[in-house]
């Protein structure tokens, strides 16, 4: 741990990269593709614009080619006090940004003394996502949504990443993973942008159903080994999560509507 | 070819003391205080420059004396503590360790520069009592020359340090609320500013490391809060 090193700047990943580059994940020096069936990939996230704010929600399984590799993954993780990351693709690397991510935006704010902008985070994140490009051309694959809680502009805002770090803001909703075409449409037919925490929550809990109910590699709600998916709703107080029970009484009631 | 007056290393310490002691007394005083629900910061400070910073979960930072020194070694403190919680484990920034790198940087410019540093900063660990061994808070304070001591209780940097001290000795006692740490450091901050009698509270700069506080225990108290908490 060398102290008062060279690098002057407040980005932690600069930081990394000028002064200690035997810390950084070092994914692009791979020689050869690795098969994806190899290792563990996450699955199926989204994030959809509420009236208090945004909800990001993700499901718990993570697969290795057809096999379970864990049944109770994390892949939304709060960055600051108001914004979060939702991961899919190759989970090592992608919970490695996740991690990177939260250390740059609290790194600045110390250095700096100010957050960034949400634009700011989002733009950051980018960059993070573009420097895995070598990594994601031979399968290691991390496309992250990024949402939060503008505190300047008073309203959640959501942006979907490609793997070349191409950021898009959407205006109401975004699902990314292997599920995410079947959650996105669930939230195309049932999404509001101004309905209250218990409704988003339910259309939440709806959208990762019907993705697990179509893709194999999402985990929905496992009532026997009592795993529930993470939903988050980040507003103008902050970050909170719906507890299982909550989820787990929407996820029956809306199974007794389909019977 | 002229011959360089002889001066004895013993002169030049000396003289490199009596420098950063005179910058150091030029500024104002900053004070740390533990009390019930963890470590309060405090520092006479009319502008917006911040003299307590955060260092990392439960560590911060107080300087006193030129600003452009101590603030950078702020920052440099905020890389190392960064870096090392990457590379290990957020549990593994610690206090002590912090200290000591400060103590040896400082030590290095007091004996290699010609100038030596005309700060002296405070490294603050709240204790977190649900790990073993972490349980204690942690006040250590680094002089110019990169002297270290470790303190319990309260400790006080800048020109009125020992004046301070002895104040604080006869005033201080164990599980102190906020309110009566925040009043008691008023009163030793307008003691140190000798003849101003009363310091204002939109001139005051207090950083709390509160124990209870879930993750980042640093917290700035803002001016509203603090003239309730002083009833003034």
């Amino acid at each position: 741990m060398r102290f008062g090193a060279s690098y002057q700047g407040s980005s932690f990943n600069e930081l990394l990269a000028q002064d200690h580059s035997h810390l950084r994940p070092d994914f692009p020096r791979l020689e050869a593709a690795l098969d994806p069936s190899r290792i563990p990939h996450g699955t199926t996230v989204l994030s959809f614009k509420y009236a208090d704010g945004v909800i990001v929600a993700g499901d718990r399984l993570a697969t290795e080619g057809h096999r379970v590799a864990s049944r109770d993954i994390e892949k939304v993780f709060p960055t600051d006090s108001h914004s979060l990351i939702a991961i899919a693709g190759a989970a090592g690397p992608a919970i490695e940004m996740a991690r990177l991510m939260r250390i740059e935006l609290e790194h600045y704010e110390k250095i700096e003394g100010e957050l960034l902008e949400i634009e700011g985070k989002a733009n950051k994140l980018s960059q993070m996502v573009r420097q895995n490009l070598p990594a994601a051309m031979q399968g290691l694959v991390v496309v992250p949504l990024f949402a939060g809680y503008d505190l300047r502009r008073s309203q959640g805002r959501l942006w979907k990443f490609d793997i070349t770090g191409g950021r898009y803001e959407e205006t109401e909703y975004e699902a990314t993973g292997s599920g995410g075409l079947f959650a996105g449409e669930s939230l195309k037919k049932s999404h509001r942008s101004d309905c209250n925490r218990d409704d988003g929550l339910r259309i939440a809990v709806q959208a990762l159903t019907d993705a697990s109910d179509e893709d194999r590699a999402t985990g929905g709600v496992d009532l026997n080994r009592g795993i529930y998916p993470v939903i988050c709703f980040c507003s103008e107080s902050g970050i909170s999560r719906a507890s299982d029970d909550e989820i787990e009484g929407i996820f029956r009631s809306i199974m007794g509507d389909a019977r | 070819m002229s011959m360089p007056f002889y001066v004895s290393p013993e002169q030049v310490m000396q003289d490199k003391a009596e420098y950063a002691r005179k910058g150091i007394s030029r500024g104002k005083s900053s004070v740390t205080l533990e009390f019930a629900d963890g470590v309060l910061l405090m520092a006479e400070n009319p502008s917006s420059l911040s003299k307590i910073g955060e260092i990392y979960d439960r560590i911060a930072f107080a300087g006193v004396g030129k600003f452009s020194e101590f603030d950078q070694l702020r920052k440099v403190g905020v890389r190392y503590a960064d870096t090392k919680g990457y590379a290990y484990s957020r549990d593994d920034v610690r206090a002590k360790a912090l200290a000591n790198a400060y103590s040896q940087a400082m030590g290095d410019v007091f004996t290699r520069e010609l100038k030596p540093l005309e700060v002296e900063v405070i490294v603050v660990e709240v204790g977190d009592l649900t790990l073993a061994g972490h349980e204690k808070n942690k006040i250590y304070r680094i002089q110019f020359d990169g002297s270290i001591s470790d303190h319990e209780h309260y400790c006080v940097i800048g020109g009125a340090a020992e004046e301070l001290d002895n104040m604080l000795q006869s005033e201080y006692r164990e599980g102190l609320s906020l309110g009566e740490a925040l009043q008691l450091g008023r009163r030793a901050l307008e003691k140190a500013a000798q003849g101003s009698t009363r310091v204002a509270p939109e001139n005051l700069e207090i950083c709390l490391l509160e124990r209870d506080r879930p993750g980042r225990k640093f917290h700035r108290l803002s001016t509203d809060n603090l003239r309730e908490y002083l009833g003034a």
